[in-house]
């Protein structure tokens, strides 16, 4: 029965995101504001039939109800009740379900929280029919709540590799990003409609915008992080194409969020900044049909299926297409009449946003470039991560160049000298860091000796500003930092984030060192300073799983430390075997170990890394989160423009 | 000293581990350019790892290959063109720079400075629009009516 | 003037969904052979357990043949199977076996429970031949001109329409051009 009642569910929640995307168009058109009321209403009622479709699957996945087809293939008894839950969305049907919710989830938050006038209605009609899209997709293509009939006395299981913590946060929030994108492209079109594109309308998207890119940013850090700790070697980020799906709309995201800003302030940057609204989801759509249409492979990629493809490959066109036509037929009109220097606040963030657009334009054309040229030619290409790492990083290394001057210029006319000035003592950390890689790490290369002193240079600037600005060494500096401004904190933190995760990224990606051999018990490991002595290998039994536990004794330079566990699995179920891991975190750097194959002649295979400053990538990661966090919140009235007119005649 | 501590370990999942202890070369200097040319390599039966990351066997007979023709005294780029003549250009994780890549190689610096010119002309656009225009004859004569 | 640029950003979508539709009905994972028209490379192979007889590649000259790549570990190749019994019985073309990958006496105990359709099997416990023929996965089938070139490269199991309209017309094309032995 639940999942027939998931099913009517579902399909009345189109029918209300039908209604909420068709009335209050026409009714905002007509300036019934009535009509437009129950935009709102619609939305919530949306919200409502979706999030009770998602726990009817959530109780089937639960109680292991073998006759629904959504369970038989991705669940089984003996699986961990966590992951019976959140094994919802480790597959195709129960991951686009996910989708739809937060879909509904955010247009409902709009409604709530939003000022009543007609770019909330228009705003929340677009949200209605991209949900609705999404919902006929699910219903015609992707139904979770197939039956399957005799219902089998067990499930396959899900894959050992999704039955991890990593699955029950890194979706979920991954999705709260992109999707969340999606109110910035309905607030865009629905400025398109209008005509209306203003500081009022900045101030209106802007926070969902921001929330959006907060979000993002940690489902990517965690989606690093599981597949740090998952993938058994220390990879973090292998510029799959999946990564790329999710990466394109973060530095779109990125983008949009610093030319808001400017449109909130000074209202200039007035079509550039609807069009990044518009790309920024666009990108988000792209990567639904990369992941689920089989057009590139991926480890990532769900079970394809060309028939998904082109319902995806559709609902692009129209939102995507229907989008840029009017934007190219609406935004020329367009404009503002504010003035800067291009030495200015103004001036740099116009800076990041070529940085950020030009290297998602970077990882968009090397993530489809096999496909053209496939189509093109039939010729078969990889472009992977060498490539990536060798056209991106530059971008990176620019944007930490002048990213802390950047943002210590003033707003219309600002100077130059001034700017540089205020973070010039960060030139010294920069030289420092500089000299200590070349100096300590290994491999000695010049690039990563560069990165290292432009990552300092970078954090010491933001935080050289922090300092000056509230004159941290007078008295009385605790008022002065209690009166900062949020949208100086915010940025403060976020830019500090960044340098933190270069820094990091450096690390863990290019100073780590390896050993790989065979040991028995009594052997001793050694990488990166530290011993690691296999004590003990034993057998375990898990829930779902056979586990060989090996147990290693760990020392540093002499000095004991904790013992260190690492695991090999399998899973009968799916006849998978899993390699667990042990690693032990500190400030410096990470010690990595796996044991793997036994040879009788040999021992085990036992690989052991020593990844340098991995955690700073996380703590970089949460920082950037940090200040999306505290910029969600932002409230200006401020205002950096010659007096309105409204006041001026109001002098004269 | 076999303490018997719990360690402080996040425990992971992940399939079975690249490189095996009796692949490495013995001398450290053509093991560092095995594996740096194993990076670039893909595991042509997965997804898209290299051949130094995954465990398929297939990887591990490539794994060995590169060594074998490491030792018979092949360059990196030898070493390749070997791979290549078997598997072709898809087996290259790092695209050559060939006629059917230009287009890949020189797009980001083309981002680039595509974005960084028209930001210039955008910014030249603003400053443009910043000066007064001169006061034409009819405004000169309405501000000389004005006066009067 | 400015117009137009407004208009670029729609533009370049739409030759983007044209780029996507069209990459839809590919696949991203076949590798076209690198071998096509190219002479199949030079190998001798041991027997495997229980024959007298392996598998060199001057055999593949003069004749037109297939060669077939196959595993006892590999499941597609027990569908296979009974095809290729067929396409032997036929004897319209050899059918040589590449045991690939396989453990010592794995193979020939395989083909001893299911029947043997090889003309001759060749032992390739190191893969280094599969490697020389490119070969990413079993089952894979080559065949060969008389010339000893590759001309076609078959991917996964042959089933009995692969045979009936794509490679025994191929060969039987292949036998009727080849030159006259000597």
């Amino acid at each position: 029965m639940t999942a027939e009642i998931g099913q009517v569910f579902l399909i009345l929640a189109l029918l209300a995101a039908l209604y909420q995307g068709l009335f209050p168009l026409v009714a905002a058109g007509a300036g019934d504001a009535g009509l437009m009321r129950t935009a709102r209403s619609a939305a919530l009622v949306q919200g409502l039939l979706v999030a009770a479709a998602f726990a009817a699957l959530t109780v089937a996945h639960a109680t292991s109800d073998f006759s629904v087809r959504n369970v038989v293939e991705n669940s089984h008894t003996a699986k961990p009740f966590i992951y019976k839950l959140t094994g919802v969305w480790g597959n195709h049907e129960g991951s686009m379900l996910l989708w739809a919710l937060i879909l509904a989830g955010y247009g409902a938050a709009v409604a709530l929280l939003s000022k009543r006038n007609a770019l909330t209605a228009r705003a929340l009609a677009i949200q209605g029919l991209i949900a609705a899209a999404f919902l006929a997709f699910i219903i015609f293509t992707s139904n979770p709540f197939a039956r399957v009939f005799p219902a089998p006395a067990d499930g396959q299981d899900l894959n050992p590799l999704l039955q991890d913590p990593g699955l029950i946060i890194h979706p979920p929030f991954l999705y709260l990003g992109y999707v969340g994108f999606s109110i910035a492209f309905s607030y865009a079109v629905a400025g398109l409609i209008s005509g209306r594109i203003d500081e009022d309308w900045a101030r209106a998207a802007r926070p969902w915008a921001m929330a959006a890119w907060t979000f993002l940013t940690i489902g990517i850090g965690l989606g690093s992080w599981w597949a740090y700790y998952e993938l058994g070697w220390g990879g973090f980020w292998a510029w799959d194409p999946v990564e790329n799906a999710s990466f394109m709309p973060w530095l779109a995201g990125t983008a949009l969020i610093h030319s808001m800003r400017v449109l909130e302030v000074r209202g200039a940057f007035k079509a550039w900044t609807v069009l990044l609204a518009i790309l920024a989801f666009s990108l988000s759509l792209v990567g639904t049909f990369l992941v689920r249409s089989g057009i590139l492979t991926s480890v990532h990629a769900f079970a394809t299926d060309p028939e998904r493809g082109l319902f995806i490959l559709l609902i692009l066109v129209v939102f995507i297409g229907g989008a840029l036509l009017l934007f190219a037929l609406r935004a020329h009109a367009m404009s503002s009449d504010a003035a800067f220097n291009a030495v200015s606040r103004e001036g740099g963030l116009l800076v990041n946003n070529v940085v950020f657009v030009a290297s998602t334009a970077t990882v968009f054309i090397g993530t489809f470039y096999p496909l053209f040229v496939d189509v093109v030619s039939g010729e078969k290409l990889s472009v992977g991560a060498p490539y990536f790492n060798i056209v991106f990083l530059p971008f990176m290394a620019f944007a930490l160049l002048i990213i802390a001057p950047a943002s210590a210029l003033a707003w219309k006319r600002g100077n130059l000298k001034d700017a540089v000035r205020r973070v010039a003592p960060a030139a010294l950390a920069g030289l420092a860091a500089l000299v200590l890689a070349l100096w300590l790490a290994s491999p000695k290369t010049i690039a990563a000796a560069a990165g290292a002193g432009l990552a300092a240079w970078a954090g010491a600037g933001v935080i050289a500003d922090f300092v000056r600005r509230v004159r941290l060494f007078e008295t009385h500096a605790g008022a002065r930092v209690a009166a900062l401004p949020k949208s100086y904190v915010a940025m403060t933190i976020a830019h500090l984030g960044f340098a933190v995760v270069a820094i990091g990224v450096l690390g863990a990606g290019v100073w780590k060192s390896e050993t790989i051999a065979y040991a028995r018990e009594g052997d001793t490991i050694s990488v990166g300073g530290f011993d690691a002595t296999l004590t003990t290998v034993r057998e375990v039994q898990g829930p779902n799983y056979r586990a060989e536990v090996s147990t290693f004794a760990v020392a540093r330079d002499g000095k004991a430390l904790p013992d260190m566990t690492a695991e090999r699995r399998f899973y009968p179920v799916r006849g998978m075997q899993t390699t667990e891991a042990a690693i032990a975190t500190d400030l410096g750097g990470d010690l990595y170990l796996t044991v793997g194959e036994f040879n009788a002649e040999r021992g085990w295979v036992v690989r052991a890394w020593r990844h340098p400053l991995t955690l700073w990538m996380w703590i970089g990661a949460g920082l950037i989160a940090a200040g999306g966090l505290v910029g969600i919140g932002i409230g200006e009235r401020r205002r950096v423009a010659a007096p309105s007119s409204a006041a001026q005649a109001a002098a004269a | 000293m076999r303490r018997l501590l719990i360690s402080a370990a996040a425990l992971a999942a992940s399939e079975a581990l690249a490189v095996e202890p009796d692949e490495l070369l013995a001398d450290p200097a053509l093991e560092a350019r095995a594996r740096a040319i194993s990076r670039e390599i893909r595991c042509v039966v997965c997804q898209s790892e290299s051949i130094d990351d995954s465990n398929a066997p297939l990887a591990r007979d490539l794994r060995l290959l590169v060594r074998e023709r490491i030792n018979a005294g092949d360059g990196d780029e030898a070493v390749r063109d070997f791979l290549v003549a078997r598997y072709g250009d898809y087996v290259l994780l790092k695209p050559r720079v060939q006629t059917n890549t230009l287009a890949l190689w020189l797009a980001p610096m083309a981002a680039g400075a595509v974005g960084g010119v028209a930001a210039l002309l955008f910014l030249r656009g603003r400053r443009e629009r910043e000066k007064p225009k001169p006061l034409t004859a009819e405004e000169l004569d309405a501000l000389a009516k004005l006066d009067r | 003037m400015k117009r137009l640029l407004f208009v670029i950003p729609v533009a370049a979508f739409v030759a983007l969904a044209f780029w996507f539709a069209a990459g839809l009905g590919r696949d991203p994972g076949y590798i076209p052979s690198m071998l096509i028209n190219r002479p199949a490379p030079q190998f001798a192979l041991p027997p495997i357990a229980g024959r007298a007889r392996g598998f060199a590649s001057d055999e593949l000259m003069d004749q037109v043949s297939m060669v077939n790549i196959f595993g006892s570990w590999c499941a597609s190749c027990e569908i296979e199977h009974p095809v290729l019994m067929e396409i032997a019985a036929e004897k319209i073309a050899p059918v040589y076996g590449l045991d690939w990958k396989d453990k010592p006496g794995a193979g020939a105990a395989w083909l001893g429970k299911r029947g043997d359709p090889y003309a001759a099997i060749g032992d390739d416990a190191d893969g280094r031949v599969a490697i020389e023929f490119g070969v990413t996965g079993a089952p894979e089938t080559f065949i060969i001109d008389a010339e000893g070139r590759v001309r076609h490269k078959h991917v996964g199991a042959i089933t009995r329409e692969d045979w009936r309209r794509v490679l025994k017309p191929m060969i039987e094309d292949l036998k009727k051009n080849a030159p006259a032995a000597d």
